[in-house]
């Protein structure tokens, strides 16, 4: 598994067109299920490269590690604020570690 | 396959209603005056040099993705590797990478680079780019030629200013072809997965920034790990293909790259080696580049070295080989962690588990999957000084251009500078020409064709067929990338018959018919890779370019270019070989 999504955390982002993971998959991957709910269609072409997990706003994505590599309770979750971004590693619901980078200088609002 | 609606008065999306599918796959016209294919860090730095050039001018990025995270930087990047730290100079970078590529670069091109790549640098960083600083706000350098960034929002940072100079932005628009009257290209079409509609945007001058291509040959990994691979897995050499579908001219496909990277995740290793005096260790506890390799530089022997050199340990069973991580300390390990999370975060991922993080367990390192790449070798459009391709109107940058190697993400900027503002230079008199609604149709007609195979083939099984074809007599990993004549050849007549299978596919969506399309731009990428490959009779750039039967480096008969100009007619590829000084202005 590449990621795994959360449903009971995820809001599938409301009334939204598209899900903000959906949106922005590089590998256009995520979609909107019957439930609601933002869902991968494949795990196995996931590139592993976390744009969903920043990009989601109720932080209901989690990186893992493709069993092939190595089956693991490990995950990352990551949140991105205005100029950093806080990732969490994590064990199961345990918080192992907390890395705050800088991500952007920018203070200019998006137009 | 008869073309129905050439012949009959039945519109396209009849005849895709037909085939019960989503798609209806109308036209949606646009005009401008620069078309840029693909942003990622080339499209973006083109798009946002267009505007500050000429505010007025009208400016259109078609991308498959969304620009926000598309292409290779969609992770984030770590590290700026083309720079000019103090004490380099355009003449000594030039003749670094002319060494490092054993003479055959085209060092015109990188020149120019090299002379933009600290003003670009600049520029995004006043973008909002963290670059990381020393006490004194020097940038904290990593060799020679690299500093240290935060760049996990490298691509989002790049793609609020596209934003901000009011370009027109299309996500989600996979180019397909060129629009080509046969003498300059016209613009593009892409079709867009969201709405199924198919975009034919017509502009002035078109800039070709999609990147490289992976996926051509077998991925190391299998199962769900088959796309952890180093390069982005979405970028499969689509603007190649589009350039080899007109008669464009290619360089050095042959030359191509082999990323030495951490096992399992496909992390870069530099992160970890590169300024620092952590050692290569083999199996037995060697220090195999320092003990075996001495001659050629030993721990810091050229990077195409480093590979050749642990690659051998493995062939002869001194494997597996490590970066010895070990006994790093917690503050050490910290700061790799954190550079990894601006790139490769599945790494950390990987060191988080219990006895695994580097301090305590070596870092297994592999050789990859090759890739066909302008960035970090010189596979691409054969182009001149000013970027412009062979062909009228069509302009390339990144790694999509050929010619100029290790330009990475800073020399993919300047390529896209100096590519847009000829561009603009040159458009003053090129009026904007409409082709015809029967061209179009062509085009409806070649992506309709991947919906109604009678077959009902996946992509997905004619890409196992490819990968399988191209590791095993194409020099892939299973073949210790080693090349000969005979097996190129088998390759060569495999490929013929993927494509006359091509017929057969059929997708049941839009994501699938984008993979079609993506299948068919591999092919005819690997079908120009084989023909360099079979070409270049010596061995130029180890492991990237071993040919075993000939295994010498012959500067006699071969310090030059092997370029290739495809014919669609005949279905053949026509190899042209190019002196060392040769551009584009004396053909």
């Amino acid at each position: 598994m590449s990621i795994f999504i959360d449903e009971d955390v995820c809001n599938g982002c409301g009334r939204a067109e598209e899900t903000l993971c959906e949106r922005i998959c590089p590998g256009d991957l995520l979609f909107r299920n019957e439930r609601h709910k933002a869902e991968i269609r494949s795990q196995a072409d996931c590139w592993t490269c976390g744009a969903c997990v920043k990009a989601c706003p109720v932080q209901a994505i989690d990186l893992k590690l493709p069993t092939q590599i190595l089956e693991s309770n490990v995950s990352l979750r990551a949140k991105c604020t205005k100029h950093e971004t806080v990732w969490e590693i994590r064990n199961g619901n345990i918080i192992k570690e907390e890395i705050v980078i800088p991500a952007t200088t920018w203070n200019g609002t998006k137009s | 396959m008869i073309p129905i609606f050439l012949v009959g008065r039945v519109s396209i999306p009849d005849v895709i209603h037909l085939f019960n599918i989503m798609t209806d796959l109308s036209t949606v016209n646009l005009d401008t005056d620069i078309l840029i294919i693909g942003g990622g860090a080339a499209g973006c730095m083109a798009a946002i040099e267009a505007k500050k050039t000429d505010p007025n001018i009208r400016c259109i990025i078609m991308e498959k993705a969304h620009i926000e995270r598309s292409g290779c930087l969609a992770m984030g990047l770590n590290a700026i590797n083309a720079y000019l730290n103090n004490g380099q100079t355009p003449e000594i970078y030039t003749k670094y990478i002319k060494d490092e590529f054993f003479g055959v670069i085209r060092e015109d091109l990188v020149y120019s680079i090299a002379e933009g790549l600290n003003e670009s640098v600049k520029q995004v960083e006043e973008l909002g780019l963290p670059i990381e600083k020393d006490h004194n706000g020097d940038y904290v350098t990593r060799g020679k030629r690299s500093i240290r960034i935060f760049g996990e929002r490298l691509k989002p940072i790049l793609a609020d200013a596209v934003y901000r100079a009011k370009v027109g932005v299309l996500n989600r628009v996979a180019a397909t072809n060129f629009i080509f009257d046969g003498e300059r290209v016209r613009g593009a079409y892409g079709f867009n997965s969201r709405d199924g509609k198919l975009y034919v945007v017509h502009a002035r001058a078109v800039i070709v920034t999609t990147g490289g291509a992976s996926g051509i040959y077998k991925p190391i990994k299998k199962g769900d790990a088959r796309n952890t691979t180093w390069y982005c897995p979405w970028n499969v050499g689509t603007g190649y293909a589009m350039g080899i579908r007109i008669g464009a001219e290619m360089t050095s496909f042959e030359n191509r790259f082999i990323p030495l990277r951490v096992k399992g995740v496909n992390a870069p290793t530099g992160t970890i080696a590169q300024g620092s005096d952590i050692m290569h260790r083999n199996a037995q506890g060697e220090e195999y580049l320092e003990e075996r390799y001495k001659h050629l530089g030993g721990e810091r022997c050229l990077s195409i070295y480093r590979l050749l050199a642990t690659l051998q340990e493995e062939k002869s069973g001194n494997g597996p080989c490590s970066l010895d991580t070990r006994g790093l300390s917690v503050e050490a390990e910290e700061k790799l962690k954190t550079a990894y999370l601006n790139m490769n975060p599945a790494i950390v991922l990987l060191w988080a588990n219990e006895g695994y993080s580097p301090g305590k367990r070596p870092v297994e390192i592999s050789g990859m999957e090759p890739v066909v790449i302008g960035g970090h070798c010189q596979a691409g459009y054969w182009i001149d000084r000013e970027r412009r391709t062979t062909i009228k109107g069509l302009y390339a940058a990144g790694d999509v251009a050929g010619g100029a190697p290790k330009k990475y993400v800073s020399g993919a900027w300047v390529e896209a500078k100096i590519a847009v503002r000829t561009a603009i230079d040159e458009i003053a008199d090129i009026e904007l020409l409409h082709v015809s609604d029967d061209e179009v149709n062509r085009e409806k007609e070649r992506i309709a064709r991947c919906i109604n195979g009678r077959e009902g083939l996946s992509h997905e099984e004619l890409e196992r067929i490819l990968h399988e074809t191209m590791d095993e007599y194409a020099g892939g990993a299973t073949a210790h990338y080693e090349l000969t004549e005979s097996k190129l050849i088998i390759a060569r007549d495999k490929l013929k018959e993927i494509e006359e299978k091509l017929q057969d596919l059929r997708a049941k969506d839009n994501h699938e018919l984008v993979s079609c399309l993506e299948l068919i731009d591999r092919l005819d990428v690997a079908k120009v890779l084989i023909a360099h490959l079979l070409y270049r009779q010596e061995t130029r750039w180890p492991v990237f370019q071993t040919r075993t039967d000939y295994p010498e480096r012959d500067d006699t008969n071969w310090l030059g270019f092997v370029n290739s100009i495809y014919d669609p007619v005949n279905d053949r590829v026509k190899i042209v070989k190019r002196e060392l000084n040769e551009t584009l202005c004396n053909i």
